[in-house]
């Protein structure tokens, strides 16, 4: 697959980060590893949002990953060979994230790369993966890889993009809490995603969307936006990012105090890694999140998501064990473990032996049309659209209910479905 | 339009607060200290871990945090101060590097120890004050309130005691200081110190409105290097008139004039901008000489 | 000293070209960009370094010549070599246009200036939604990355095109520092009163640096859109304002290989300091502080200092 000298250090010192030039050092302090075999291991690179602002989804990816690793080598590996993972921070920047795929695909000489999140880096990634011809899959839920934006090399098997959340959103939403919804949302690109997908969708189900307040980033005080609420709203839909996402909830709740206020209906994206006992959040009791798997282990939670809740460190309220207050991001790095199932059943499907199979390994992808709900898929079922690279699951819907979250409604497929975009399978490999 | 005056209130007086610490550094030291922002974002993540230590009793935590965060802030900017900057004769270029260089230390200081996520500190009380139209935070009001007292107490310091006597004849002088026996080194280290104490000072005040989180050092380190240029450089007033101007500026546009929050920020900053191009000296410094 | 300094970065660029051939993969990959970045370092340095204008604004023309050259590709259609032109001359005009107003100010209140107007340009970027998809940031189609049969998603075609405008940048910075009207502008910057009264008019002198500088910046932020296929709003950040005056001050400013060495000793710093620890930004800064200690005035800078004369 490649020379030995980049194969000899320990698994432990690649999850450590130490790639490239602390291998080759490693290889000199420790020479006796030094032979390639036939079972040589099939190295995988991971985009890890380590520092910057995706930090906090990053700390849980990277758990996620080794997580996922380390039931994969339980199992056997892929084909029968060890995996290794090589984690390199990209910064969430999408300058330095096309800069590391380099180092993982080149130098690391990883077979493939996997787990970025945010869509910027993901977009300024996405050409190098093309440029060096390797698979880049990413755990991202952004709507670029199903656009038709990206290329053949990007794929996303593992989450459910955004424009096919929110439209699943609008039936239920539009039939259980009111016709008349006004939006909050980022001004940038994942806002107008939103703003896009949910007003269309809402229309169609006979709702309307009757005002738009687009929230500019940097904004880290949200009262005085929430004058421009209109009086007749019944459904407020409110999405944030980024650090500040508490504030918002919190002022929201100032705004509107004990008095009556519109139905509130958020993505969890705005309380990912938060607490819901933080103060301030208590106005939240009764309002509805969208979720992509419950971050409160529900009743009828399936075996597969209580073995992947236990693996990954996750209790039953959403947070590490034994450390309540580290809250996970439950609704995003479940695409972590699953994109690692579907690299191990595209590389085995596709009699993937090393680098060169990189194309094969993406057709074998593409021939793919759907995932089994299982320990390999514990969100649920997915079917996966070849032409357009992007994956399909349910969605949740839960209600705020003493202090934590009960999924009250769960999706089809179907719901989320639209017309494809995009038909990457004609452009070459 | 009086709600986005408030909370232009609340934004200006955290503001203000933070640039006259930093008015203080680039005043009398001249360096342009690129890590003043994490002085702030230090000062609320110590609170977070202070109040942390009294689950029960926010408002004694609250207090305590008050004085401990902005102490320990202060001290670190003090050592800062003597290991490095010192050696580096406060010279222009230099600092940049040093102070760029303190920056990566403390934010990776605070996120290896506390983590990557936005915490909340919870305010050290909690009633609201109902007005006719919409509810608002009576610790906000506080806010407003304390930041001016301390800003009272600064000017105070710098205008009615020993202390600032000697902080503004260093500023004027450094060789003539030295030459009336002020100890330089000392006073340096004291503004410095003092500068980024300040800093912390206004962050525990906000992190019960706000969040405690590893990267929120950058917008107070941009506005506060914004605020003591336009109010002109060494006066108190200035400053606060600007941390007021640039507080309440594009939420009053984007209210006033129905722009769309983005486009208000943009002509906002570019009014600002004009200000500066059109009296360099700033709002109310004087003249360059 | 006369035409001196020519050898030495003669040197210099005939090593990096020797690199098209003798670097590994990576480090082949990671030097396209890093002359890139450097390009737009140089140029910083003949705003900061020589003349001493501090800009905190640059970042607003890098992002001139990023979109300039995106939108020239994408939405007028214009092949890439007349967009690297478009994108180069946005990036001057960008600076030109900021100078006349901002140059009515000096020293910090510049900087602020520059600083403002900057922030304004990226808030237009993200307020461009529809255009530049904000902070999300758009991909250049291949099409627009072949230049005259030559595709520049090939890093073997990338190289040598980056290493000519590189050197091109820092062959012009050279003559230009050796020139007449490089001796003015470190006129200006050592004392501006007694320039004027030698007959020379500030304000030209400051806004033709400043052009010049931009125009660096615009030929930089151009050639990465095409070559990298990718513009978005962080790339227009203070950050990136504030990463090419690092560069020039570690490297050492107001030398002319300076700005390349401190862009290089960066990147690398980063990139080993990634592979030893995951708190990479610890040792980065405390590798900073060491190094600001040991060399106040930039690698570059401090040797000469030091009786290394020769350096460029």
């Amino acid at each position: 697959m490649t020379d030995g000298l980049h194969l000899t250090s320990t698994r432990r010192t690649v999850l450590k980060g130490l790639a490239g030039t602390g291998a080759l050092a490693a290889a000199g302090f420790f020479p006796g590893y030094s032979n390639a075999q036939s079972a040589a291991p099939i190295r995988l690179g991971f985009q890890l949002h380590r520092t910057g602002i995706g930090a906090s989804y990053g700390r849980w990816y990277e758990r996620t990953a080794t997580a996922a690793l380390k039931r994969l080598n339980d199992g056997g590996g892929i084909s029968g060979r060890p995996v290794e993972i090589v984690f390199e921070d990209d910064g969430t920047d999408p300058a330095r994230g096309a800069e590391i795929f380099g180092k993982l695909a080149t130098q690391s000489n990883c077979d493939l790369v996997f787990g970025a999140l945010f869509s910027h880096v993901v977009i300024g990634t996405a050409p190098r993966a093309a440029e060096l011809k390797v698979p880049y899959l990413v755990c991202s839920e952004g709507h670029h890889v199903a656009s038709g934006k990206l290329n053949r090399w990007t794929l996303q098997p593992g989450i459910t993009d955004v424009k096919s959340q929110v439209q699943a959103m609008a039936p239920w939403v539009s039939s259980t809490l009111g016709k008349k919804v006004t939006m909050i949302f980022p001004d940038f690109a994942f806002g107008y995603d939103h703003r896009d997908y949910f007003s269309a969708a809402m229309k169609a189900q006979g709702g309307e969307v009757i005002a738009q307040i687009a929230v500019p980033p940097t904004e880290s005080s949200f009262t005085r936006y929430f004058p421009q609420i209109p009086a007749e709203t019944e459904v407020l839909y409110h999405v944030m990012v980024g650090p500040a996402v508490l504030t918002f909830v919190k002022e929201l709740g100032e705004f509107y105090g004990s008095g009556g206020h519109p139905q509130l209906f958020g993505f969890i994206d705005s309380l990912e890694a938060v607490d819901f006992a933080s103060p301030g959040l208590e106005f939240l009791a009764g309002s509805h999140f969208w979720e992509a798997m419950p971050r409160y282990r529900q009743a009828d939670a399936t075996p597969a998501e209580t073995a992947y809740r236990a693996a990954v460190g996750v209790d039953d309220n959403g947070a590490a064990t034994g450390d309540a207050k580290d809250v996970s991001t439950y609704s995003h790095m479940f695409s972590v473990w699953e994109t690692l199932s579907v690299i191990k059943a595209g590389m085995e499907a596709s009699g993937y032996a090393g680098p060169a199979d990189r194309a094969k390994f993406v057709e074998a992808l593409e021939a793919m049309t759907g995932f089994a709900e299982g320990e390999d898929h514990p969100q649920g079922a997915k079917t996966f659209n070849g032409k357009t690279h992007q994956a399909f699951g349910i969605q949740n819907i839960s209600k705020v209910e003493g202090g934590r979250l009960n999924v009250v409604h769960k999706t089809s497929i179907e719901d989320g479905m639209y017309p494809d975009e995009a038909d990457y399978t004609t452009q070459p490999l | 339009m009086l709600l986005a005056l408030m909370e232009g209130l609340v934004s200006a007086a955290v503001l203000a607060l933070t640039a006259v610490g930093l008015s203080l550094t680039f005043g009398v030291m001249r360096v342009v200290n690129v890590a003043h922002g994490e002085f702030f974002m230090l000062g609320a993540v110590l609170a977070w871990f202070v109040t942390q230590a009294f689950p029960g009793a926010p408002a004694l935590g609250f207090a305590l945090a008050l004085v401990v965060c902005p102490l320990c802030v202060a001290a670190i900017a003090v050592l800062a101060d003597l290991l490095v900057l010192k050696r580096l004769a406060y010279e222009p270029a230099p600092t940049i590097v040093a102070t760029i260089g303190l920056l990566y230390v403390l934010q990776q200081a605070a996120l290896s120890l506390f983590g990557p996520d936005a915490r909340p500190v919870a305010p050290p009380f909690d009633f609201r004050v109902q007005l006719p139209w919409f509810g608002y935070s009576g610790y906000k009001l506080c806010v407003i309130l304390a930041a001016l007292a301390l800003l009272g107490l600064v000017w105070a310091l710098l205008s009615r005691t020993r202390i600032g006597l000697v902080m503004r004849a260093t500023r004027i002088d450094r060789e003539m200081a030295r030459a009336f026996a002020i100890n330089v080194d000392l006073v340096y280290a004291g503004v410095f110190g003092l500068g980024a104490g300040l800093a912390a000072v206004a962050a525990v005040l906000i992190v019960p409105i706000r969040q405690a989180h590893y990267l929120m050092g950058a917008d107070p380190l941009l506005l506060s290097f914004i605020v003591v240029i336009i109010g002109g450089l060494g006066s108190l007033r200035g400053t606060l008139a600007a941390a007021l101007l640039i507080g309440l500026m594009d939420g009053l546009l984007s209210t006033a004039l129905f722009l769309p929050p983005t486009v208000a920020r943009i002509a906002a900053t570019l009014l600002v901008a004009l200000v500066l191009v059109f009296r360099p000296q700033g709002l109310l410094g004087k003249a360059a000489a | 000293m006369r035409g001196g300094g020519l050898l030495p970065v003669a040197g210099l660029l005939g090593v990096l070209a020797a690199g098209q051939w003798l670097l590994p993969a990576y480090h082949h990959a990671n030097l396209v960009r890093i002359m890139v970045l450097a390009l737009y370092a140089t140029g910083y340095n003949i705003a900061f370094g020589y003349t001493g204008l501090l800009s905190l604004g640059h970042a607003l023309f890098f992002a001139a010549g990023l979109y300039g050259a995106s939108f020239a590709a994408t939405l007028a259609g214009l092949p890439p070599g007349a967009a690297l032109a478009a994108g180069t001359a946005a990036g001057g005009l960008a600076a030109a246009a900021v100078g006349v107003l901002a140059l009515r100010t000096a020293g910090v209140a510049f900087m602020i200036v520059t600083l403002m107007f900057a922030q304004a340009g990226w808030l237009a970027i993200l307020a461009l939604g529809p255009w530049t998809r904000g902070d999300e940031g758009i991909v250049l189609p291949d099409a627009a990355r072949a230049l005259a049969g030559f595709d520049l998603s090939d890093d073997a075609v990338r190289y040598p095109l980056a290493l000519a405008l590189f050197a091109a940048g820092l062959l012009a910075c050279l003559w230009l520092v050796r020139s007449r009207a490089g001796r003015v502008m470190v006129a200006m910057r050592e004392n501006e009163e007694r320039a004027r009264m030698l007959g020379y008019d500030p304000f030209r002198v400051k806004l033709a640096a400043l052009a010049i500088s931009g125009t660096y910046a615009g030929a930089a932020g151009a050639a990465y859109a095409l070559m990298f296929g990718y513009a978005g709003a962080s790339l227009a950040s203070v950050q990136y304002s504030i990463l090419p005056l690092l560069w020039v001050l570690v490297g050492g400013a107001g030398t002319v290989a300076g700005p390349f060495v401190g862009c290089l000793l960066m990147f690398y710093l980063i990139d080993y300091a990634s592979s030893l620890t995951s708190a990479t930004l610890l040792l980065v800064g405390l590798a900073l502080l060491v190094l600001v200690l040991f060399a106040p005035r930039g690698i570059l800078g401090t040797l000469r200092e030091k009786g290394v004369r020769w350096l460029p």
